[in-house]
Parts: C-alpha cells; structure tokens; sequence
C-alpha cells in the first residue's frame, strides 16, 4: 500500500498526474466508448496527429507556453475534422482515406516544424507528452475540457448513439444526427488537445481508445461499457504512473502499455466475447 | 430543437393529410437520373407497391420522398417533412447491429416525436413500447441485444418500431427481403391494419406474389414509370419486360435530358437522348398521366411548360 501511496504523499508533479489522469479518464470512457461504436478508433488517432501542425506553429511562434499551443492544435485539429467530417458525410470519399491523408501530412509538417527549434528534447515532448510537468493552468484547462465534454455528451447522448445505429431513420425524425455529429468531432478534438498535453501526439488517443475496446470485453450494454471504459482508464492510468515512478520508465508509454495490458488479459478471460468465454461456451440451453 | 410538442398519443386523425404528388420529378446521383421525369400521386390511405428491377430506382424514390435527396428536377408536394409525417423504414443493411443496445432501445428510437432529444422515458412510453413489441410477436425480447436478433425478427422489431411513430405516411424499402413467409404474413397483417386506419402505405417490393396479394395499387418503376395503377394492369408479361430492359449502368457520355425544354402536351423528346426506353415511351406517361388525372386533374399535364 505505502508502494502505491508514497510517490504521492512525496512528490506534488505525482498529485498533479494523478488528477489530469483522473480528468482525461472521466470524459475518455463515454468518448471512447462512441468513438468504437462508430467505427472511428482509427479516425480518432488520425485526428490525435493532426493537431500537431497547430501545436508546432503555436510553439515556433511562442515557444512551449500552454494557450498558444493550445489554441493552435484545437485550430488544426478543428479544421481537419471539420474537412474530413464535411467530405465523408457529403462527398463520395470515405472518412478513412481522408483522414489518412491528412494524418500524414500533418505528423510531418508538425515533426518538421518542431526539429527547425533544434531541440530534441521539444521533439520527444511533442511525440511524447510530459504528464510528470503538468502545471497549474495545464490541470485546469484539462479539467475544464472534461467537464464541458461529460455535460456536451449529457446533452446529446440521444443523437450521438441513434446517429451511430440507425443513421437512415433518425434523419427522418430529427435534424439533430448531423449537429451531434459534429458536437462529437469537436469534443474528440478537445479531449485529443488535453491528452497531448499528457501524453503527446502519438499517444494522446490512447486513453479513448484502449478502455474503450477493453469494454467491450466485459459488458454488452452501453451504459456499463462506458462506466467500464473509465474505470479502465484509471486504473491503467494510476497504475502505469505509479509503475514509472518506480522503475523510472518513461510515464506516458508506461499507462498505454498497462492499458494495453489490461486490454490483452481482457480479449482473453472477458465474458463477452473473450476468447476463453468462445471456446467454453458450456453446455448450451434447450430453447 | 426537438421540444416535444404535445399531440395526442394514439389515433392521430389522418384524414387531413394531403396527397403526396410526384410532379416531373427527377432524383439522383452526380446528374445522372435513377427516378426519371415521374409523375403521380399518391392518394391518402392507399397502399401501394413499388416494384421494379435493380437500380429501377426503388430506393432512391423512397430516399427522395423522406427529403434526403434533393430532387435534381421537378418536385415533390404533400408535406412529407412536416414533423411526424413520416415512418421510414430503410433496409436492414443500415442499421448497424454491433451496437450494445437492446430491442427495447431501437424500438423506443419510435417515441422520439414524443420524447426528443432529452425527456425521460414514463411508464405510459414503456407500456407503448411493450404494446408495439406484442404486437409483432417480440414479447419477451425487451433485453435481447439487437445483436443476436435473426433477421425476421430484426424486421419485426423494425415493424414496432413504426407502428409507434404513429404516423399517417409510412415508407418500407424492401421490409420482406430475406424473411420467410409466415414473418412476411404476419408483418402483412401490420401492414393492412396501418392501412385500414388510413394510413398511406408504400412498399418497395420483389415479391410479385406477396404484391398480387395485398397491394391494390403497383408502381412499375424503371427509371421512368412503366406503369403506375391498379397492380393487375401494372403487372402485365408486357410491361414487365419492358421494365426488364432497362438499361442499368449510367451513361457518362449520355447527352443532357432537355424534356424540361420541349413544350407541352406529350412531348416528351426523350427517345433522342439515348436510353433503351423510347418504343412505347408515350403510353408509360400517358398510363401515369391518367392515374393521376383520377385525383388532381389540375397537376401533371402542364409540367412539361415549367422547366
């Protein structure tokens, strides 16, 4: 218990990881868990790369301060999305291969950008995210996105899930798919800036994805895979921080790899659908 | 937004709803027509079917008739977007059934009129909903994941789902394919119940018999209507295999549609612009101009002026 605790009484940099954790898991669990539903795992790591340019640009210009980069990546980010989001859902061309695009585009503008400061150091913070040096305003700003992003999908729960299942028939009842959809691509470009300051680029979609599938796992309903997704979110956030602190691995890769973890043992032993529920189904049921 | 507004829940009168009239109307993909210069009508509490070969258009008629596409010529009249005018069902493929919801949950998407984007479900909707459930057969099934539904009773699911929307104009595209026949009779019997309340029914179709049976009134859609009236005058050996020799793939050097140039009264240039449909051409439109002369004597004859 005090191996658990300790680094936590010690250290403040540990409390403040603790809570962005704690923040980034609340809203990554319902994200998530609408991220898989809709097929959109992939998109959602496309996206995470497309804000890189915003961040890149805001940094050459400003330096590593937090609103510039900020503002920067929910600009790049936004704009993607919203080119991507446009073209699938009102040209012939599939979200998939846009995305993919852009996401390449974007991780190599924003690579070239950031090497033109010459520190190494930056690059691995931008790829890499830094959840040990979360600073006051970082922790708010997170906070902040967490919760307008669990009262955002309060709202639109209705839309976001009906959008997903049956797209043709809630058109004909309502007008609200649409605007959902869009309400949805900007939470994930959000959450995807609050996960960068945590976790970088390349891993700042990692926290709603892993949970999210890890879920789907254990429940069969919608509302205990969301709830799952968190929790899973949490423990493997909690868990991968207090690993690093110990074996002085590197933070961010630690949590998504005990995500990744968790994710394993539950395609394994989860009872919806794990593979061990697959082979001994038991016997079945007369009727 | 979707404030509910208050209506009565069951017994919505249908006898004000207008005709739905299809007037010159053309619907799409990237210019190229798949419902071609059709036009017709629709009458209140009619039951009608729509048959035709693959890419007829069936659909897309459907899918113009719930707003979704925007017609690339001509027009549609009957008020189908006001609200609640309308139950569509669309065909199985789009609904996706990995999602974690249950039976319950895709049958209550029915009460959205009623409860929007934010009001609780009460017990009244949860006795609706098991009302709509018994109704087609599903009792019991309120938990079952959509998942594991067979796709009979997906379909029946989808009967309920309707049947709660409550609404005076109600759009199946293709409800029977791939169900066996005992399902096909009953959701039939759903079917002739919406019917016989006076509800305006259309159905597109691949079962002829299932159409001989039940539908008074056929649609034989190829593109262009090759027929539109009573369903044993549509569906003679002639018309369709004339419906059968449409051409299906689009023509990318196909020349401009300019009926909407020519003048009036008949002269439908359209042999000239290449399709495989000119031999007989005059009597499809003069067979859906008379039909619609049964209803609204005023609307179709003078299209060909509008453009």
């Amino acid at each position: 218990m005090d191996w658990l605790l300790a680094p936590f009484a010690e250290f403040a940099f540990m409390r403040r990881a603790l809570a962005g954790i704690f923040a980034l898991s609340l809203a990554a669990g319902p994200l998530g868990v609408l991220l898989m539903l809709r097929r959109m795992s992939l998109t959602g790591d496309g996206m995470s790369h497309a804000i890189l340019p915003g961040t890149a640009i805001a940094y050459a210009l400003f330096g590593l301060s937090l609103w510039p980069m900020t503002i920067g990546g929910l600009l790049a980010g936004l704009l993607i999305a919203l080119l991507a989001g446009t073209l699938a859902r009102f040209t012939a061309l599939r979200e998939d291969a846009t995305l993919a695009s852009f996401y390449l585009i974007s991780l190599a503008l924003g690579v070239m950008i950031v090497s033109l400061g010459n520190s190494n150091v930056d690059l691995m913070h931008f790829l890499f995210g830094s959840v040990l040096a979360l600073d006051d305003a970082t922790l708010i700003l997170v906070a902040s996105i967490s919760s307008v992003t669990l009262a955002a999908l309060a709202l639109l729960w209705r839309p976001m899930v009906l959008d997903g299942l049956d797209p043709g028939f809630l058109r004909t009842v309502s007008s609200s798919g649409a605007a959902s959809y869009f309400v949805f691509m900007i939470l994930l470009v959000l959450n995807l800036v609050a996960g960068f300051h945590a976790l970088g680029t390349l891993l700042a979609v990692g926290f709603l994805v892993l949970p999210a599938v890890t879920a789907r796992f254990w429940a069969r309903d919608l509302n205990w895979m969301v709830l799952i997704a968190g929790v899973v979110a949490m423990v493997g956030g909690v868990a991968g921080l207090v690993l690093s602190y110990h074996a002085s691995l590197p933070t961010g890769p630690a949590m998504i790899l005990t995500m990744g973890a968790i994710f394993l043992v539950s395609v394994i032993a989860g009872p919806a659908g794990g593979l061990v529920s697959l082979v001994r189904a038991g016997p079945h049921r007369t009727g | 937004m979707t404030a509910s507004l208050p209506r009565p829940a069951v017994g919505r009168t249908v006898a004000d709803v207008p005709a739905i009239r299809l007037e010159d109307l053309t619907l799409g993909y990237d210019r190229h027509p798949a419902v071609h210069h059709l036009s017709g009508q629709i009458a209140p509490g009619s039951l009608l079917a729509i048959v035709g070969p693959n890419g007829a258009g069936k659909s897309t008629l459907l899918r113009g008739l719930i707003g979704e596409l925007k017609p690339l010529g001509g027009r549609i009249i009957g008020n189908l977007d006001a609200r609640g005018r309308v139950a569509y069902v669309p065909q199985k493929d789009g609904i996706d059934v990995s999602y974690p919801v249950s039976v319950f949950d895709l049958v209550a998407m029915g009460l959205w009129e009623r409860r929007g984007l934010f009001q609780a479900f009460v017990r009244r909707d949860t006795d609706a909903i098991s009302k709509a459930l018994a109704l087609v057969g599903l009792s019991g099934f309120e938990r079952r994941p959509v998942g594991t539904l067979s796709g009979g009773q997906l379909q029946r699911a989808l009967f309920a789902r309707v049947s709660l929307q409550d609404a005076p104009v109600i759009l199946l595209d293709e409800p029977f394919s791939a169900i066996d026949n005992a399902t096909v009779d009953d959701l039939m019997g759903l079917v002739r119940g919406w019917s016989s309340e006076g509800r305006t029914v259309v159905a597109v179709l691949h079962d002829l018999a299932v159409v001989r049976t039940h539908f008074p009134e056929t649609l034989l859609l190829a593109r262009q209507a090759i027929a539109w009236g009573p369903t044993a005058e549509a569906l003679t050996v002639a018309n369709m295999a004339r419906a059968r020799g449409m051409t299906e793939a689009f023509d990318d050097s196909a020349p401009f549609c300019e009926v909407d140039h020519v003048g009036a009264g008949g002269g439908h240039g359209h042999a000239h612009h290449g399709h495989d449909h000119g031999q007989g051409h005059s009597h499809d439109h003069s067979h859906a101009h008379s039909h619609a002369h049964d209803h609204a004597p005023s609307a179709p004859p003078s299209r060909g002026s509008q453009g």
